[in-house]
């Protein structure tokens, strides 16, 4: 019989700080930092993949280090901080750059009726430069190659090329933005300013004021 | 151009994808869902004995063991070319891999612990898993007979055979004066998306919900209702973008299973695939393809002559298709007098390959443009100066009855020799080759587009497409931002549910921004045509008198936002102004693929590698690649999509290959024992560069674009290993080993088979 055998029952009563919040819950002891974050505390911006420890989607931080969350037992997690994805734009480590307006990208409103819009008030350095080099394509091996960078930037934080493919080597992209990827860590670690958003989206800053909510006919006429 | 198109504009979407708000099938959380894991046998075919339940039924939480007794008899069967595919295996299995029940449970750890205790007693049976086996006169068959009827084929592994020829190919062969001939193979790779299936099906009042990370969310609604017997009506798809698909999530898998489990059950149900099922449920299809070409002493092309086999799986899905057209454009993008060509899907007992980015095509390249690169050699002529002696000229017919050379493919080859400084002496100790890769783009199509213009100027758009990372939103968004004037923040790309998005056929052969695209910009010119009567009205004047221009009213001096003129002309109810685009590829029956390319995607690479001698290890120091875009709407999307294509041509050139032991078990499942490329496994240099004619047929002069980088890889690495060292290598991947071996077999390439692994 193995651990698996038994249907995971409340268990191990553990303490995470996880993206700053503390985090009382009991585990199974089975399961992994990944089941975890994903399933117990619906944090799914970290990704399952491998369940190996080979493509690194399910990199986060653990008390400061980058680790394969897939590889970790939650148990093994007990006292520690984690930082996953989701918290990476309330980081103190890069200097966030402001994002326009309420930073409303145009949203998926239509795909599954429960994307979380979530007003993001501000997005970290790494992200900005993720997005500005046309870093994520499909997006799914984003969070651990963010997560896997904002460690190696951490530790070396002026890295060189060789520096960043090599501290990038446990993160699999199949579409391979490697370049961009490498490119936006190299640019996040630069001193060089980041474009605003409005530049980046072909739009010269102030040139396109938002719609106008007053400019919107009065649709309460009471119908006849 | 503006700027809008042709500006690198950040990806639509991009912002949930750095901060993990963007949510998979996987990330859902679907209430009261029970999950499911597959129940497999340890062979590539076995007789099914009995499946005993009792043990896992025991497991706290398990709830069903289904299995073929669950299904309706006989079996039904689906797939999007032939119905061949049981929706659980019935009697036998015909691959590793391949399901006999499935196990749903409250929890995940339920559904594992109940699987793993399923007891199936089974007969392991002979299998086919090569070309040569399949082929063999008294080989098992694959598939029964009876699921082929009227098919004179039935009686043997080939599940198709593909003809095609022009000229006189005697009259041909007599002329020629130089002829070469090889023979190469290529293996079985899978798609490896970093996201892994994921499937949720859902009671849904009298109809049913499925959730897939699937391409073609309206190819499933049919298969999901014909299957059921439900209308179409009833079968709502939702669609997330996949996390990576290349081909591999554009036909439905394990959804019929999942469908019935939950009307059976009365509950949703989630299956997730590790990363080891997704390789027993996608891949490409392994070939062999012989080459014969004849020259004259000048270079000039005068036939060829290609017969290739390609090892498909057990069950068709969309792979004899892949075959069909990677064979019909065999001959490549060159003027060839007589061409025959022969190209058989062959059945085996191995995993079902489907499109992968390519379809069909690689395969088909390496072979012939590692030909021409031979040739090249044998006549004496440069490689590039052989390929530009045989490209037709924009608006030159290469294929009798298809479209004409639809760009200026020679200025794609010569930018890509002067970025690799082709003509310079090459440092010592490296070598470079350079090859071409052509495919024909989709051959039929539809897309509908639903485009509203909201009271406040801002765009809602709706499209079937799904976005896997190619960027498709994105290019919708940026279309219809200057076509109605507004910034592209106003904009939301709605997709993937099809309760709410109009049809469209497929996401597929790089078709969206072309098929797609035009229908968007149909939707938009609707609600120009409509803004164009109420400033009309407004302004009291002819409708001739008015004319929209990207986001503009002009009547007669006079110009204005559109959303001055739709503010106005809505008026105090408000409302909206809803544009419908169309856009057809329409079929031609009397065509050998059923339709004429939309276009052509046309990549030239061009590449430099170190080899070490001591080690067969290669280096690719410098590699080019050059698309023909028509016009690149997004340069870093192209980018993105043109050196992600080239990555992943060299996870197949140099690495990736599917290992199966002696009774054909696939013995590399996962990340562990199969490798894709990595941050470092990259060129030292990747350049990318486009020609842009804006000859392409869609909004702007665009093409399709994504698959090309990926196509003409091999040949080029290959072609800079013998530039390098003199050794001629044939068969895939270009492995450490194989190049070892070769390297110390003086010069002839030791045949290594990939298909058996001696114990």
């Amino acid at each position: 019989m193995t651990a698996f055998d038994r249907p995971a029952q409340a268990g191990i009563p553990i303490e995470l700080t996880v993206n700053g919040r503390m985090r009382r819950i009991a585990v199974a002891p089975h399961h992994t930092l990944l089941e975890v974050l994903r399933d117990d505390l619906r944090l799914t911006g970290t990704k399952e993949c491998c369940l190996v420890g080979e493509c690194g989607a399910c990199t986060v931080l653990l008390d400061g280090r980058s680790v394969d969350s897939c590889l970790v037992l939650a148990v093994e997690a007990q006292g520690g901080t984690v930082v996953t994805v989701e918290g990476l734009a309330g980081l103190a480590r890069p200097p966030d750059v402001a994002r326009p307006r309420d930073g409303a990208g145009p949203r998926d409103e239509g795909r599954d009726g429960t994307v979380d819009v979530g007003a993001e008030p501000s997005l970290g350095r790494l992200q900005r430069a993720f997005l500005a080099t046309g870093a994520a394509q499909c997006g799914f091996c984003i969070p651990g190659q963010l997560m896997s960078a904002e460690a190696l930037l951490r530790r070396t934080p002026h890295p060189t090329r060789a520096q960043v493919e090599e501290g990038l080597a446990g993160n699999l992209c199949r579409c391979a933005g490697y370049e961009q990827i490498i490119e936006a860590v190299l640019l996040a670690a630069s001193d060089e300013p980041l474009p605003a958003q409005s530049a980046l989206t072909g739009h010269p800053a102030g040139s396109a004021a938002g719609p106008d909510p007053a400019a919107v006919p009065d649709a309460s006429v009471a119908p006849q | 151009m503006n700027g809008l198109i042709g500006s690198p504009v950040e990806r639509v979407g991009g912002p949930e994808r750095v901060t993990g708000a963007q949510a998979y099938v996987a990330d859902l959380a679907i209430a009261g869902a029970l999950q499911v894991k597959l129940v497999t046998v340890d062979a590539a075919r076995a007789r099914i004995i009995r499946i005993d339940p009792t043990a896992a039924l025991a497991v706290p939480g398990v709830r069903c063991v289904f299995t073929d007794a669950d299904l309706p008899h006989p079996m039904p069967r689906f797939g999007p070319q032939f119905r061949d595919r049981p929706v659980l295996a019935t009697g036998q299995t015909t691959y590793h891999g391949d399901p006999v029940a499935a196990v749903a449970a409250e929890t995940a750890d339920a559904a594992a612990a109940g699987a793993a205790l399923v007891h199936v007693e089974y007969e392991t049976l002979p299998a086919v898993t090569s070309i040569a086996a399949a082929l063999a006169p008294d080989a098992p068959l694959v598939q029964d007979p009876a699921i082929r009827p009227g098919d004179p084929l039935s009686g043997s592994n080939v599940l198709r055979e593909h003809q095609y020829a022009w000229g006189d190919l005697e009259k041909a062969e007599a002329e020629a004066e130089v002829v070469v001939e090889g023979a190469y193979t290529f293996p079985m790779v899978t798609q490896f998306a970093i996201e892994p299936h994921a499937f949720v099906a859902a009671p849904n009042g009298d109809g049913i919900a499925m959730w897939s990370s699937i391409q073609h969310p309206y190819w499933l609604q049919r298969v999901i209702a014909s299957l059921l017997e439900l209308p179409l009506a009833k079968v709502r798809v939702h669609a997330p973008d996949p996390g990576g698909a290349f081909g591999g999530k554009q036909h439905a898998k394990y959804e019929p299973l999942l469908a019935f489990m939950a009307r059976r059950l009365g509950r949703p149900v989630r299956l997730v695939l590790s990363l080891e099922e997704t390789f027993q449920a996608v891949r490409r299809g392994a070939s062999e393809v012989h080459v014969r070409t004849g020259f004259r002493r000048d270079g000039t092309l005068v036939f060829r002559d290609i017969e290739a086999n390609y090892l498909i799986g057990a069950y068709a899905d969309i792979a004899d298709r892949t075959v069909a057209k990677g064979a019909y454009t065999s001959a490549g993008p060159y003027r060839t007098p007589a061409v025959r060509i022969v190209g058989r899907s062959v059945l085996s007992n191995t995993v079902p390959s489907t499109a992968f980015r390519g379809f069909g095509n690689p395969q088909q390249i390496w072979a012939v443009e590692s030909n021409m690169n031979e040739a090249a050699e044998l006549l004496g002529i440069d490689p590039l100066e052989l390929r530009l002696r045989n490209l037709p000229e924009r608006g030159e017919t290469f294929i009798p009855g298809d479209t004409p050379a639809d760009g200026r493919w020679a200025d794609a080859v010569r930018r890509a020799a002067e970025m690799i400084d082709w003509q310079q002496p090459r440092p010592a100790g490296r070598g470079r080759g350079l090859a071409v890769g052509l495919k024909s783009g989709p051959t039929t199509g539809l897309s509908y587009s639903t485009v509203r213009l909201l009271a406040d100027g801002s765009i809602v758009i709706y499209a079937g497409t799904s976005d896997m990372g190619q960027g498709a939103r994105t290019i919708f968004a940026q279309i219809a931002a200057l076509e109605l004037g507004a910034p592209l923040e106003w904009v939301t790309v709605v997709m993937g549910d099809t309760a709410a998005v109009p049809y469209d056929q497929q996401t597929s052969a790089s078709r969206s921004s072309v098929l797609m695209g035009n229908a968007v910009l149909n939707a938009c010119r609707q609600v120009q045509a409509r803004i164009r009567e109420m400033a009309a009205r407004l302004e009291a004047v002819d409708e001739a008198a008015v004319t929209v221009d990207r986001g503009t009213v002009t009547i007669g001096e006079r110009r204005l936002p559109i959303r001055d003129v739709l503010v106005r002309g809505l008026g105090r109810l408000g409302g909206e102004v809803i544009g419908l685009g169309e856009s057809r590829k329409e079929a031609e029956p009397d065509h050998p693929l059923g339709g004429t390319a939309a276009f052509y995607e046309f990549n030239c690479t061009a590449v430099e590698v170190e080899v070490d001698r001591a080690t067969g290890d290669l280096r690719v120091v410098r590699h080019v690649t050059v698309s023909d875009v028509g016009r690149a709407l997004n340069p870093g999307q192209v980018r993105g999509q043109d050196e992600g294509a080239a990555i992943m041509g060299l996870g197949h050139t140099l690495m990736e290959h599917y290992i199966l032991d002696e009774v054909g078990r696939i013995r590399n499942l996962g990340a562990i024992d199969y490798r894709i490329p990595t941050s470092m496994d990259l060129p030292t240099s990747i350049e990318s560069d486009v020609i842009e004619n804006g000859d392409g047929p869609g909004p702007y002069g665009a093409k399709g674009m994504s698959e090309g980088a990926l196509l003409p890889i091999s040949p080029a690495v290959a072609a800079a290993v013998r530039d390098a060292t003199g050794t001629i290598i044939r068969d895939l991947p270009l492995s450490p080993e194989r190049v070892w071996r070769a390297l110390h077999a003086d010069g002839s390439a030791a045949p290594i088979r990939d298909e058996v692994l001696a114990r």
